[in-house]
């Protein structure tokens, strides 16, 4: 770190080219080396790229991992998710607490360190797992908890931590297709380079019409849009949950008018119970690139990026490796394995901490330097994505599947699944289970034989695709996992009977209220009373008055709200409710109505100034138990 | 030859461009709003004009107009959630309206006297929110904001300015200015910048100027925000439709 800040600040303004899409770039690179980014550097940074400085601080303030007041020098985050809570995460927090003197939420007086929660890190399969200063540590026990906080007293550098503290296991339990790929790298880029069209078909004549880049020689003309054939003839539905063709999506984008294109891989894998993508990036890298490439190839584009959540920063510099090799080997850069004209390069721009940009605008405008707000549509990425160019976002399992189709050909793959599904779905497991991890399935595969798979006993309910999809209770376990009938983005989260379905769904409410960006009323207000009542229901004060209201918020997150992250907020409480009844209602009061307002609560900070937590110091609450 | 769309079941001409909230009150309809305002670039975070659109529910001021769509504003379930969408954003915000100089003015009020809004209908948030006073002619109270975003549109777009942001997130989000400060004093906002003027509450307020009309003889006190609305809506003859 250079002695003086306004020197780091000005080369990483510099290094990220200085303009304004460079802003989350930069600011959390500031948050990295200083903790924190103060009046002074947002001024600076906000000079730097000509930018308003309200600007700035609005950007510091959306991201969870920036932070415009000091943050501990070590600054530790648990995971969670529901999956964290059952394997103890709050208790370790409290006793790392204590261990630093630390009240959570609080920087400790010496400005050293700060303990507080964050939304799923994706380590599920490995938690309860915790961030510090960004960087993952999994499988957190009491032991290896008292480690890290000799560590922190010590002032090591997170950087000089034992690497077997930081080691990330890929638990990959069963393969298909994509896990086996067996592709060396360059390999679905040949063929989808040396891919043909027959001498006047259709495709032929396309390819003439508009060429992947207006002007190059004849005979080139036609693999790009021969590959896109196949990716069509395919089937391929995106693999993030919304099961868009791939091929249409990339034809749109193709077919688009304007002068660049851009291929955007979302790597901001934040559903809760979701890991699939971390495994690809760190076993599949190059499956992922070499996707990316395929469509820059099939669509005409130049550039690409990999957002990628910031909790896998621990991936940044081993994916930065890979890219860098695939230069070395013309498999990026200029002329790709020797085509002329063919100019493709892919730069990792890294996440600070917000789920809603999973949606593939939000995702967008946070690539650009943004506040990652989901924009209006239309009109759709396609056509104005990246900086208001034609682009295609896809996720890293959907170019993984693109790069084994540019290989096999479309046929091959539309062979494997169900006719609405093709292909396979790679899946992350965790929760009540012997063998958490990651499984690769047909599409197609009944809920209960990934059960059986992965070890599974005594199971109540199964998430299915985290708390935006839907919790389905026993006596659906014979439902196939396929768009048809169980769509998902990859999560798999089984809860085994000892489990409290009422707190699995409040948990999952902290999470939508925490992560909704605030753009719109229903979900910025609704989400957060969602929430609310909850959590007034946890505290034995709800009454089937508190459930008309979540019914009634519902409707109106339905109705109205901006995106899907709205749109779902409510799934987990009503589905939850619908399956499992009585963990609702025994915690309810039999009266129609009854006040969130807790006397005895009202005097928590009167008993802390005291110093007082006898009975005498208690109001008298019954709470239905 | 101008294409035209049904609202609830009556044809409605437009323009190229427009959206259903700038077709409709350009044909003399009202469809409840609050984000939209027709000198600026639509936003459509509100949700007040929300309608079904050939059956999907969509924000009529960000939906551009097209010919065949059929559209359903003065619907019960619409307007049920339109109810329900001013309550959230009076039970969000700290909003005592008898002791705030925008009463009558406002366009949150008026709107919830014109839906029907007898109750509070949700716990309040009662959020710890500054007033700032520091400027000497203009005072901020985020107490009323409902995040709409057109200070910002109009700083932005009109006084070249950027006085205003917003940071946070969620139930967080919160409106700040453009000062190291974080005081509007320390910003270049003046009393004749738009930004002053279009806010739709009373979270920015001219100082001694308040009471200058009195209560009971203010903008809705004389008639209702849906005719008011009509009467000052842009119509064909002197404007194009607006930007879309
Ligand atoms: S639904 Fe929620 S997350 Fe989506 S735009 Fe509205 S406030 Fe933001
Ligand atoms: S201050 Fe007024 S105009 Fe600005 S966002 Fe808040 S309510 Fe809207
Ligand atoms: S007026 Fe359309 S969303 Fe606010």
């Amino acid at each position: 770190m250079p002695a003086d800040p306004s020197i780091l600040i000005s080369e990483a303004c510099e290094r990220h080219g200085s303009s304004p899409e460079a802003l989350l770039q930069v600011l959390r690179e500031i948050q990295e080396v200083q903790h924190c980014i103060s009046a002074e550097a947002a001024q600076q940074v906000a000079a730097a790229l000509g930018q308003p400085l309200g600007r700035v601080l609005g950007v510091a303030g959306f991201y969870a991992f920036l932070s415009t007041t000091p943050a501990g020098r070590y600054r530790v985050l648990f995971s969670d998710n529901i999956t964290d809570r059952m394997l103890g995460n709050m208790d370790l927090l409290a006793a790392l607490c204590e261990k630093l003197w630390v009240e959570r939420g609080r920087v400790s007086e010496d400005g050293l360190v700060s303990v507080d929660t964050t939304s799923c890190t994706g380590l599920c399969d490995q938690g309860p797992a915790i961030l510090v200063n960004g960087w993952a540590i999994p499988n957190v026990t009491g032991d290896r908890l008292g480690l890290i906080a000799e560590l922190i007293l010590a002032k090591v550098p997170v950087e000089n931590w034992p690497p077997e503290l930081m080691a990330v296991q890929d638990n990959i339990r069963r393969r298909d297709i994509l896990l086996n790929h067996g592709l060396a790298p360059g390999d679905a880029l040949r063929s989808a380079m040396g891919r043909d069209c027959e001498p006047g078909s259709p495709v032929e004549a396309a390819a003439n019409e508009r060429s992947w880049r207006e002007g190059i020689p004849s005979g080139a003309l036609c693999a790009p849009m021969a590959t896109l054939e196949e990716i069509k003839r395919s089937n391929l539905r995106g693999r993030g949950g919304a099961g868009f063709t791939t091929g249409l999506k990339w034809e749109a984008c193709r077919n688009a008018t304007g002068p660049d294109r851009y291929v955007v891989c979302n790597a901001d894998e934040g559903e809760p119970g979701t890991f699939k993508d971390r495994v690809l990036l760190s076993r599949h890298a190059d499956l992922v690139f070499e996707g990316m490439t395929v469509a820059a190839h099939a669509i005409g584009a130049r550039k690409g990026f990999l957002y990628l959540r910031g909790e896998y920063r621990f991936l940044l510099a081993p994916l930065n490796a890979v890219l860098a090799r695939r230069r070395s080997e013309n498999l990026l850069g200029l002329s790709i394995l020797g085509q002329a004209g063919f100019d493709f390069d892919i730069e990792i721009h890294l996440g600070a901490g917000a789920y809603v940009c999973g949606e593939e605008s939000a995702l967008i405008e946070s690539l650009e330097g943004k506040r990652g707000i989901p924009r209006n549509r239309p009109p759709y990425p396609v056509t104005h994505g990246y900086l208001q160019r034609p682009t295609v976002v896809n996720n890293v399992e959907t170019f993984c599947a693109a790069a084994l189709i540019a290989k096999h050909g479309g046929d091959w793959y539309r062979g494997i699944g169900t006719e609405k599904s093709a292909g396979t779905k790679l899946l992350s497991v965790s929760g009540d289970c012997a063998r958490p991890g990651i499984y690769e399935y047909p599409f197609g595969t009944p809920v209960c034989q990934i059960l059986a798979d992965c070890g599974a006993e005594n199971t109540q309910a199964v998430q299915i695709s985290g708390p935006s999809g839907v919790c389905i209770a026993a006596d659906e376990f014979d439902r196939r996992i396929a768009f048809e009938d169980l769509p998902t983005a990859g999560a798999f989260t089984v809860f085994d009977h000892s489990r409290d379905m009422f707190e699995v769904a409040r948990n999952y409410t902290h999470f939508f209220a925490h992560e909704s960006c605030g753009f719109c009323t229903p979900c910025r207000v609704g989400t957060a009373m969602l929430r609310n009542t909850m959590d007034k229901i946890a505290s034995g004060h709800g009454t089937p008055c508190d459930l008309r209201e979540i019914e009634r918020l519902d409707k109106v997150l339905q109705m109205s709200a901006h995106c899907g992250l709205g749109h779902t907020a409510c799934n987990p409480t009503l589905d939850t409710v619908k399956r499992f009844r009585p963990a609702y209602e025994r915690r309810l009061k039999s009266l129609e109505f009854e006040p969130a307002f807790d006397l005895d609560g009202a005097l928590a900070r009167a008993r802390q100034m005291t110093g007082r937590d006898d009975a005498g110091a208690h109001l008298s609450t019954e709470v239905s138990e | 030859m101008t294409d035209t769309f049904l609202l609830d079941g009556e044809a409605v001409p437009f323009a190229p461009g427009q959206t259903v909230v700038q077709a409709a009150l350009a044909a003399g309809r009202y469809i409840p709003h609050l984000c939209y305002h027709p000198e600026f670039r639509p936003h459509g975070s509100c949700k007040v004009c929300t309608v079904k659109a050939n059956g999907r529910n969509a924000t009529g001021c960000t939906l551009p107009a097209q010919a065949g769509l059929e559209v359903e504003s003065e619907t019960e379930e619409l307007r049920a959630l339109r109810k329900t969408l001013v309550q959230m954003l009076f039970a969000e915000g700290n909003h005592f309206c008898p002791s705030c100089e925008q009463s009558g003015n406002c366009v949150l009020q008026a709107l919830g006297y014109d839906l029907g809004v007898m109750t509070a209908g949700f716990r309040h948030f009662f959020p710890d929110r500054p007033v700032d006073a520091s400027h000497p002619d203009i005072l901020l109270d985020a107490n009323r904001c409902i995040l709409c975003e057109l200070c910002m549109r109009a700083s932005r777009e009109v006084d070249g300015k950027d006085v205003f942001a917003f940071s946070g997130r969620g139930i967080d989000k919160r409106l700040i200015v453009n000062a190291p400060s974080g005081r509007l004093a320390d910003t270049n906002a003046a009393l004749g910048d738009k930004a002053m003027d279009v806010c739709p509450v009373g979270a920015i307020i001219r100082k001694r100027v308040g009471f200058a009309v009195p209560i009971g003889e203010r903008r809705y006190d004389k008639s209702p925000i849906s005719e008011q609305a009509l009467a000052d809506a842009p119509r064909p003859s002197e404007h194009n439709g607006g930007g879309a």
